[in-house]
């Protein structure tokens, strides 16, 4: 059962404010209002200004649609679409929504068509979403049918602009985007391109959750070092991460939308963590050890300084190398107290079979099970229980105080204060 | 428009009279296993495993699909000790009940050397500290089973469920 494992449930009106009652607190850069995260005017306007607004959004990896016809399902917001590759090669995305009566025509998760037909009246459409065919359109018997005037070329599917990087595909309703790489900017693309560099990718598969929390939480843990050296006992112990390492916490210079939290493991398998450090970590466990550790093992296969990178792409797109196990992770939000997690885990398509098998055992860290992924998934939880069911209304984030933006240390929010800079400025909310 | 998915369905290859008499074998097997993560016993879950066992917990589509990875994934007992010790004493999550419902319990195959092939549907009922007990999972273990002295111990079991998107996460094993 989803979102509503809780008995009380319900969202207290004040929680869920109207718009013209949003108003950010005084201390806007270290403050964060219950209501982000809890009012459904908030997050329609975020569905409008964001996913429908100057934004690329993630919707599939080229090599899931490699050949011609190869289709997925996917979303941009919490709107479903179609992503297909087209006779030329191209690739279109379109909305699942057929243009006669509404219906979502399409219903495999992924597969292999000539073309889209409606079942419920038959339209059909071609694989860039034109209207081929409308069922005896002249009528029958020279009665019915449609109106001379009635064009299929006014009567295509909803169609979305499509940009790729190194097989990954974006989609975007905004018809004047910047291209993908000013979008991201060169700090963001650099570690992008680490794991994306062009390569041919091979799909190991996928993991689906809900996660009972809103999207943004999603951007946010991702944008907080702090947690990961406290929350993940796993982390800490085995080195992976730990508050001393070199590690840092990059966002995007232009916009602060988009981070990159990277951290380098130290070469021993377990963390060697000086007593003052100690004192700090409650879920630090001293002399844990694996019976099989294995999928602790990094194989250096990139270029770059750090072991891990995990990338949070506004507005729905987290990219995942934790040492060997890659993937890419979409945001779907399902209201605002809600999000689907879709996790597509893959490897290189030229990775021997002993490589493909280290990156599965490494996966273990991550997804709906993961020693990482569980924790998150909990911890968000209990945040969006917690700010939609108390009677006080504002969270702090006043760690690393002043810094907007890159930090250097672990033990600071300053990323999380440049996004949601960014994210007042998109949705016209004024400090109090 | 076309699914491109492979069929999970194995053929009986064993005649029903003995199908009958291994098929009680495994379910009081999957009593045993049930009864034991149902009541938080975790870290005694990987004693139902060979040394080499394999365990891998992944959504039926991954399975159609032909695709190896695991929500949890398992290569050997000591893979699945670290797991049940992790989740027994380090991991944070909130405290919940789980209950193994399993039935339809197929015996499909049985080797000369003893290895047996089997499969049976589980659902999974999960209670949280504030809620209803909820169906979190259903799906379908593919098995094989080896003997050793008297016991029946798992060699491989695949854990496939159906449910596709699952509600925050799964903490325990299948």
């Amino acid at each position: 059962m989803y979102s509503t494992h809780a008995i009380i449930d319900r969202t207290p009106r004040a929680k869920d404010a109207e718009l013209a009652a949003c108003r950010w607190p005084e201390d806007a850069l270290h403050t964060i209002p219950d209501w982000v995260y809890t009012s459904e005017a908030v997050y329609d306007q975020e569905m409008e200004k964001i996913f429908r607004g100057r934004s690329w959004s993630y919707v599939a990896l080229e090599a899931e649609i490699p050949e011609v016809g190869d289709f997925k399902r996917s979303y941009v917001g919490a709107t479903p679409v179609v992503v297909v590759r087209a006779q030329d090669g191209t690739i279109s995305v379109f909305e699942n929504r057929c243009a006669h009566r509404g219906a979502e025509f399409c219903r495999h998760g992924q597969g292999n068509a000539t073309e889209f037909v409606c079942p419920y009246h038959q339209w059909s459409y071609d694989l860039k979403g034109n209207l081929q065919g409308v069922p005896f359109k002249r009528g029958v018997n020279r009665q019915g049918g449609m109106p001379k005037d009635f064009r299929n070329e006014d009567h295509g599917l909803r169609k979305l602009h499509v940009a790729t990087r190194h097989g990954v595909v974006f989609a975007s309703y905004c018809a004047d985007m910047e291209s993908l790489e000013d979008y991201m900017t060169p700090e963001i693309l650099k570690d992008f391109d680490v794991v994306f560099p062009g390569k041919r990718l091979k799909v190991l598969g996928y993991y689906k959750n809900e996660l009972p929390c809103n999207w943004k939480m999603y951007h946010e843990n991702l944008k907080d070092p702090y947690h990961a050296t406290l929350l993940h006992s796993f982390l800490v112990v085995f080195g992976l991460l730990v508050a001393g390492n070199d590690a840092a916490m990059i966002a995007d210079p232009v916009h602060g939308r988009h981070g990159t939290m990277a951290s380098a493991k130290k070469e021993d398998k377990y963390a060697a963590v000086s007593e003052e450090n100690k004192k700090e970590m409650r879920s630090y466990h001293d002399g844990m050890r694996l019976r099989d550790d294995r999928f602790l093992e990094f194989v250096k296969e990139f270029d770059s300084p750090w072991s891990v990178t995990m990338q949070t792409i506004w507005p729905n797109l987290i990219v995942q190398r934790e040492m060997n196990t890659l993937g890419v992770r979409q945001i779907v939000p399902n209201g605002p107290n809600s999000m689907l997690m879709q996790w597509t885990m893959f490897g290189y398509e030229d990775d021997t079979e002993e490589m493909t098998q280290h990156r599965l055992r490494q996966g273990n860290l991550m997804g709906p099970s993961g020693f990482l992924g569980l924790e998150d998934n909990e911890a968000m939880k209990f945040v969006q229980e917690g700010v939609r069911r108390s009677s006080t209304d504002t969270n702090i984030i006043k760690l690393d105080s002043g810094n907007v933006g890159t930090s250097s240390s672990l033990i600071s929010e300053s990323a999380i204060r440049a996004m949601y800079s960014y994210y007042r400025e998109v949705m016209g909310f004024q400090a109090a | 428009m076309k699914a491109k998915t492979l069929s999970l369905y194995r053929d009986r290859r064993i005649d029903a009279a003995r199908a009958r008499e291994l098929r009680a074998d495994i379910e009081e097997f999957n009593a045993d296993y049930c009864a034991v993560l149902d009541t938080g016993d975790i870290e005694a879950w990987p004693e139902y495993f060979t040394e080499d066992g394999i365990y891998r917990v992944t959504a039926r589509e991954n399975a159609e699909l032909g695709m190896p990875v695991g929500l949890v994934y398992a290569e050997g007992r000591n893979m699945m000790h670290d797991r049940a010790v992790a989740i027994a004493r380090t991991q944070m999550f909130a405290p919940r009940y789980m209950l193994h419902l399993v039935s339809n319990t197929r015996v499909t195959a049985e080797t000369e050397a003893g290895e047996i092939e089997a499969q049976a549907n589980f659902v999974l009922l999960q209670t949280l500290v504030e809620g209803p007990s909820t169906i979190h999972m259903a799906g379908t273990f593919y098995d094989r089973f080896v003997r050793v002295g008297e016991r029946l111990l798992l060699k491989e079991r695949q854990a496939i469920y159906d449910s596709t998107v699952i509600a925050n996460d799964l903490v325990y094993p299948l």
